[in-house]
């Protein structure tokens, strides 16, 4: 709509920039000595380039980002006064009508005249300042080109200031990461402490009782909603446990022996298949669990008399075990083979054998890594989410059965999220809740597992 | 009984010695049933993937003599688009069906009878009318489309002996198509809705084209983002960057959002860009923004290690003949390293491709139709669509589901021996 056009304008007044830019400073060298440049013909281009541009693309970017306050803010005084005095939210939900009904979308309920009022002038509004935007960063864009333009000459350095330019960008965007992070960090923790204004944060980290929803009535039964998340938190420990079970120990043999005894043949090609197994999107392990598992553990259980079920943590663990292999093998593998020659040379020269040699002399070598490698594993099982939204329950249940069906702070995260919500009650809030400790507990085992990997290489280099 | 003490080292060692090359045998036997295990892993899941999958390729059809009844479609001759737009062409091909069972008389039999159509077969004789008006008066031998139950018994999916109660499909219509078999009038033709069509609760119509449309949208977005981000980062932090608490701060969180669970990326794109900046929902604009945050460490890292890997000798040669700092980094290193960071980026998108659960909390669920025009449309992706068609009761959508994701494989495996063939055609070791 009108921002590519306004991105296309900006582009092609980069073009012109340059190209005029680089004409003046050849046209000029026919005037004056070439040597008396200070730079190629082309950072003159550059420079005015780079001048019409930035400026256009901040007055573009600020616009874009307090565009729908102001909106907003203009719009609700249009409305009619009895309209204005509703409550916030119920202020919000008309707001989003207005929205919807300009955009020719359905709209939730009927409508007054002075919402529809409201939807023109939103309109008109929207379409002014669109029309002021794209003359303003025009203004703005050839305003810059033209004042780059007048301080061509040959004793300008062009190519410095490109050059300060390129690297300002450069180190603008090595801050996104930090700005990421940052940006989970905060739109996260800001909705968790909405959702803690309304429930204690005491409760919902030792309470037992978990089910999320609150009724449409207040009158209705179970009105209240209760946001004890002890057993989301047992329920993510019991499948990460399974998967680790499986995991750890099948990764660290299969990377042992890949390390330590195959044939380089071997080597080369059962690698990377195992390193298949890490590529197939989670969603697949998920269906795999849920269609594969499930039914297969089932019928084995009611072979041997147990009651499994189908949406048994074992199934969601087994899977996800198996999806984590190869992740544990190939982090251990560089850790073992990060063990000196020396040392295992010098335990084959006392007489030992070869397994010998690994439980005794590499294992203790290598295990600050591999404990490193086993937790970025947790961290990634308690993360993972499409496994146990597909193959785990949705009823929060606090056992340590893996027959039984348990849930998952993920799955929960999803199952409150997925489908309308509204962003003021606890119901939809507490997901928010559950991602801030998600974020944080696997932010520590990352940060604790990275310091132990890296204090484990310096050791030996 | 007591055993003579040892006399010598050697009569100590050679004491052990058998039961200590047994326990070598058997640590090497456990990590090699180990491998065993990964690698039997993935052979049953391919094989359990494509047992399932392979038959949504095709689809059953009846073969039937479609009379295009002038006085149904068209009574005035107007051949009007609109009139030929809004004929009863399900009628048609129902009297088609109907013409061959002329015993089938009783309503709730006809209506049975019926029910081994899919409703697409309407939609396809009106296609067919709208771009041929001349076909309107004669009798057409076509190949209309079955209902998903009629197709799952043609494959063998849903079986015969069942108790009739169990299965979806009456005797009586089991008799209907074993008539219809015994004419020949029944084949597996290719199911070309599973690549051109949207979303459908029909599942003999439902496709994955709109989803894929979706994630082309989503990773173009990403990319568009994520690279030119993610190569300007690695230049800055490997070749400008001061050593630095500010830099290290920088590593510090680069490296942390490599492992953030991509959940909670997609809980920020919910707060941020959809409740703050009033992004659409369901859109591959937002799709694409969060996918690009994940995107960008990996792309990172990748691109650092392609940097890393360019010698000082090129470097200081470069410098050596009076390059300044930026045109040594632009001029020779990037050149150089641009494969390697190529093939980081290859990955990273292959990762995205097959990401899900951050759409899941943008939106992305939707049940979506149309195919999808613009970044800002609703749409959905090809992994949130497996996981969709995971969720749905038909038997029908179970072969579905394994057939995208082989389509979805397929994808993945295609940009992964991309990136492997970009590694060993162009970078160059030094």
């Amino acid at each position: 709509m009108g921002s590519s056009t306004v991105l296309i304008a900006i582009a092609g007044l980069a073009v012109l920039g340059y190209f005029i830019g680089r004409q003046r400073a050849v046209s000029s060298a026919s005037r004056v000595p070439v040597r008396t440049f200070h730079s190629l013909p082309g950072y003159y281009g550059g420079y005015v380039a780079l001048w019409s541009v930035l400026p256009a693309l901040l007055m573009f970017a600020l616009w874009s980002a307090i565009e729908p306050f102001i909106l907003r803010v203009q719009v609700l005084e249009s409305l009619p006064a009895e309209l204005q005095t509703l409550p916030a939210e119920q202020l919000g939900l008309i707001y989003n009508d207005i929205r919807n009904l300009v955009e020719g979308n359905v709209v939730s309920n009927t409508l007054d005249e002075g919402v529809r009022a409201a939807a023109e002038r939103y309109a008109a509004l929207r379409d002014t300042g669109r029309s002021i935007l794209i003359a303003t960063i025009l203004v703005v864009g050839i305003a810059g080109l033209g004042l780059a333009f007048r301080r061509i000459r040959p004793a300008f350095r062009a190519r410095i200031s490109v050059e300060r330019t390129i690297e300002r960008l450069l180190i603008a965007a090595s801050l996104v990461a930090i700005l990421t992070t940052l940006g989970i960090f905060v739109s996260v923790l800001f909705e968790s402490l909405r959702f803690f204004q309304q429930v204690s944060p005491f409760e919902f980290l030792f309470g037992l009782n978990w089910s999320p929803q609150t009724a449409i009535r207040a009158d209705q039964v179970g009105s209240s909603g209760a946001f004890g998340a002890v057993p989301l938190f047992t329920g993510t420990l019991l499948i990460s446990g399974i998967a680790m079970l499986v995991a750890v120990p099948v990764g660290l043999m299969a990377a042992i022996y890949l390390a330590e005894y195959a044939a380089a043949r071997v080597r080369t090609y059962a690698k990377p298949m195992l390193e298949i197994l890490a590529g197939i999107p989670t969603v697949v392990y998920g269906y795999f669990a849920a269609l594969t598992v499930g039914p297969i553990l089932r019928r084995v259980g009611e072979g041997l008399g147990l009651s499994v079920s189908s949406e048994s943590a074992l199934g969601a663990g087994l899977v996800m075990g198996i999806m984590i292999i190869p992740f544990v093998s190939s982090l251990s593998d560089d850790v073992i083979n990060a063990v000196p020659q020396a040392l295992r040379d010098g335990s084959y020269g006392l007489g030992a054998t070869r397994s010998e040699t690994i439980r005794r002399v590499i294992l203790p070598a290598a295990l600050p890594g591999i404990v490193g490698a086993v937790l970025l594993a947790v961290s990634r099982a308690i993360g993972e989410t499409m496994i146990v939204v597909m193959a785990a329950g949705l009823a929060a249940n606090l056992t340590a059965n893996p027959f039984e069906a348990v849930t998952t702070v993920t799955v929960q995260i999803v199952t409150v999220l997925v489908g309308d919500q509204e962003f003021d009650s606890p119901r939809t809030l507490v997901a928010f809740a559950l991602g801030l400790v998600l974020f944080i507990v696997t932010l520590i085992l990352n940060i604790v597992a990275l310091r132990v990997v890296r204090r484990y290489r310096e050791q030996y280099e | 009984m007591n055993s003579p003490a040892p006399r010598s080292l050697k009569d100590v060692v050679a004491r052990g010695l058998k039961r200590r090359y047994r326990n070598e045998q058997t640590f090497r036997l456990l990590g090699m049933s180990a491998l065993a295990a990964g690698l039997a892993f993935l052979a049953f899941f391919f094989y359990t993937l494509i047992g399932n999958g392979y038959t949504a390729f095709q689809q059953t059809r009846f073969l039937l003599d479609v009379e295009l009844d002038e006085d149904t479609i068209d009574p005035e001759e107007t051949r009007a688009g609109e009139v030929l737009a809004r004929a009863n062409y399900l009628g048609l091909v129902r009297e088609a069906l109907g013409g061959l069972f002329p015993d089938v008389t009783a309503r709730g039999d006809l209506r049975a009878l019926y029910a081994l159509l899919s409703p697409g077969a309407a939609l396809e004789l009106r296609e067919r009318v709208l771009a041929d008006p001349a076909l309107i008066g004669t009798t057409q031998r076509i190949w209309v489309l079955a209902d998903d139950d009629i197709d799952m018994v043609v494959k063998g999916h849903i079986e015969r002996d069942l108790e009739e109660s169990d299965r979806r499909i009456t005797d009586r219509q089991l008799q209907w198509l074993d008539s219809l078999e015994a004419e020949h009038r029944v084949e597996l033709r290719f199911n070309r809705y599973f690549f051109t069509a949207g979303a459908s609760s029909d599942p003999e119509l439902a496709g994955i084209w709109s989803a894929t449309v979706g994630s082309f949208f989503m990773l173009l977005v990403t990319l568009a983002l994520s690279f030119p981000l993610g190569v300007a980062t690695a230049i800055y932090l490997e070749e400008f960057a001061p050593r630095n608490r500010w830099t290290d701060l920088i590593e510090v969180n680069i490296n942390n959002l490599a492992a953030v669970p991509s959940i909670v990326f997609g809980l920020l794109g919910l707060a941020l860009f959809i409740n703050v900046f009033g992004l659409p929902r369901s859109a591959p604009l937002v799709g694409g923004l969060v996918l690009s945050l994940m995107t960008l460490p990996v792309i990172i890292i990748a691109s650092r290690a392609a940097l890393t890997a360019v010698p000082p000798s090129i470097r200081e040669a470069a410098l050596g003949v009076g390059a300044s700092k930026m045109q040594m980094v632009l001029h020779h290193v990037l050149p150089l390293a641009m494969p390697g960071m190529l093939t980081g980026t290859i990955i990273g998108m292959a990762r995205a491709l097959g990401e899900s659960a951050p759409l899941l909390m943008i939106g992305m669920v939707a049940f979506i139709v149309d195919v999808p025009s613009s970044p800002l449309d609703p749409a959905s992706a090809l992994p949130v669509q497996v996981f969709l068609w995971a969720d749905s009761p038909e038997r029908a959508f179970v072969e579905r589901t394994s057939a995208a994701i082989i389509v979805l494989l397929v994808f993945l495996l295609l940009m992964n021996a991309t990136a492997i063939l970009l590694r060993k055609r162009f970078e160059r070791r030094f």
